[in-house]
């Protein structure tokens, strides 16, 4: 059988799947085309954390963030804000609408498996990360940021940074794949909001009351923050960062499987 | 004879306490053209749905071209064309982007411009799916079911939303596939569709396939021929009947419209206006009817479509 050439149609039937390799990278790009397209998900992930950076240079005439520079203190919160936008809030939003438009439903019916599609989003939401990272660390040095730890601290950044990815991405899944889409757009700008003021996300938890540092410590943002908070101040993080992280991936994503629904 | 493309036996499916398929059966051949034709919630999405592995059968077997569309769901989806009621594509996504990602999964796609340009859209490339007409969502839908060169499309309710110019081209185009090769089943509540374009009908009810046969097949296994007398409401129709030919059917449709079905002649009408005369009855009208689907489903059904 010959491969129809431009401009004449066979429809012949000629199945097949496309190599696997192939539909997840097709998927992937895909999903980073429409991100770039729409302007409130590039406001989350790109435009208010470079906002709060900026802001961050001059934070003490905001919010008295405690001893040390104010921009070596914003900047790792900036970077778990980033991480949280697009693996958590952004995710959660595209998702419910690709429930809601019957997109999933549509996609189910193709050959790209449903591993195939997770990870094209997965890839997606890793090179939008990876964007966010670099535009944000050079923003940051920029206006006066000095990283400590050198390359321990890369390597902890970026393993942070995936379970970090794996426990909001999680939930984001679990939200998008159970609620209504405008539910789950209002509740990921909700949880958006209340954990970038009262989540340890930005302000470092020692600036909150005492009695609220255990259960702060155990949410994600908490975890998140607190770790990238330690690594650029030249220190190891604490192994509960790491051991808060990995629960709530393994919860969440364990759940989100389980209750996932496609339409 | 060969393997059926789709087979479904005794299908039921209940949503809570809602029997939504109520134990219907079909068997579609290879290479054909099969409509589902029913009213709104008369099962056929849920049907549909079910061959395309969206949902477990509860009680009842369905097999696609030999195989279990659930379990066999990997094997299945490349060989597989779906056109859903509605949605499937990101409102944010251009129509050629949308077709040419669906092509991006397929080993041996259709080439996509030409594609574009026999759905007629060509004008929309760059158009956002969410600023398409329906008409336009449609034919991109219909466009994706395509693509991938299928043996066999589920199309559900292909032309709803369609100007008559592109339902026509529509059909045309499912009449192209036939001529491929390829295996079509869809769902319509048009009868012109349906009888235009089908070689076999199944007419669902309430869950239930209430009759199936070929367009002819079903439209001369009703009345053969039929007599339309609008009239006063309530009239005697076994008195009518009885003065008629033997073999000779009266029934009131609705008040006031009754249909006659038996031997159409000249007689029969002389018949029918002799009786009128008899009992002091002025027609309004009598005309003689060629029985179409949507006669025989209103027979059937006793409700129009819709």
């Amino acid at each position: 059988m010959t491969e129809p050439t431009a401009g004449t149609l066979d429809f012949t039937p000629h199945p097949g799947a496309a190599p696997a390799a192939i539909m997840v990278r097709s998927q992937m790009l895909m999903e980073l085309r429409l991100l770039a397209r729409n302007g409130e998900q590039l406001l989350l992930t790109l435009v208010i954390p470079l906002l709060l950076l900026i802001m961050g240079t001059r934070s003490d005439a905001v919010v008295d963030l405690g001893p040390g520079r104010s921009i070596d203190i914003i900047t790792p919160g900036v970077l778990a804000l980033a991480v949280m936008s697009t693996s958590f809030t952004s995710l959660a939003i595209a998702t419910g609408f690709e429930r809601r438009y019957s997109v999933l439903k549509r996609l189910g019916a193709a050959p790209l498996p449903r591993w195939g599609l997770l990870l094209g989003k997965i890839g997606a939401v890793v090179v939008v990360e990876t964007v966010q990272l670099i535009v944000l660390t050079s923003v940051a040095r920029l206006v006066g940021w000095h990283p400590q730890g050198g390359w321990s601290a890369l390597g902890w950044l970026v393993l942070l940074v995936l379970l970090g990815t794996a426990a909001f991405g999680s939930l984001g899944l679990l939200i998008a794949g159970t609620l209504r889409a405008e539910a789950t757009l209002a509740v990921a700008n909700l949880v958006y909001v209340l954990l970038l003021i009262g989540g340890g996300l930005l302000v470092p938890l020692t600036r909150y009351p005492g009695s609220t540092h255990r259960l702060l410590e155990l949410l994600p943002s908490g975890a998140l923050g607190e770790g990238l908070r330690d690594v650029f101040a030249g220190l190891n993080p604490d192994v509960s960062v790491v051991v808060v992280l990995t629960v709530w991936a393994v919860v969440a994503g364990g759940l989100a499987s389980r209750t996932f629904r496609w339409e | 004879m060969s393997l059926p493309a789709v087979e479904v036996r005794d299908l039921v499916m209940k949503y809570g306490e809602v029997t939504a398929v109520d134990g219907l059966s079909l068997s579609v051949e290879a290479g054909t053209v099969t409509a589902i034709l029913g009213p709104n919630g008369a099962g056929k999405t849920t049907t549909i749905e079910t061959c395309e592995g969206f949902r477990r059968p509860q009680s009842g077997v369905v097999r696609v071209l030999g195989l279990n569309p659930v379990t066999d769901a990997r094997a299945l989806r490349p060989r597989v064309g779906v056109m859903l009621q509605s949605g499937g594509a990101w409102v944010g996504v251009r129509a050629h982007e949308m077709l040419r990602h669906m092509a991006s999964l397929y080993a041996h796609p259709l080439n996509v411009e030409a594609l574009i340009e026999r759905l007629g859209l060509g004008s929309c490339g760059t158009t956002t799916y969410r600023r398409l007409s329906g008409g336009q969502q449609q034919r991109l839908s219909l466009a994706m079911a395509l693509v991938g060169r299928p043996e066999l499309i589920f199309l559900d309710e292909p032309t709803a939303g369609l100007d008559p110019q592109a339902r026509r081209a529509t059909w045309d185009l499912i009449d192209e596939l036939r001529g491929a090769g390829v295996t079509t089943v869809l769902t319509t509540h048009f009868m012109d569709e349906a009888e235009a374009l089908s070689d076999q009908v199944y007419i669902v009810d309430a869950g239930r396939v209430i009759a199936a046969g070929t367009p002819a097949e079903l439209v001369h296994a009703g009345e053969e021929n039929t007599v339309r007398l609008v009239a006063e409401p309530s009239l005697d129709v076994t008195k009518l009947a009885a003065s008629l030919p033997d073999g000779t059917i009266v029934h009131e449709r609705q008040p006031g419209d009754y249909a006659i079905a038996g031997v159409v002649n000249p007689e029969l009408l002389a018949g029918i206006a002799g009786w009128c005369a008899d009992h002091g009855v002025l027609p309004r009208s009598i005309s003689v009817h060629r029985q179409t689907l949507e006669d025989r489903f209103l027979e059937l059904t006793g409700k129009a479509l819709r």
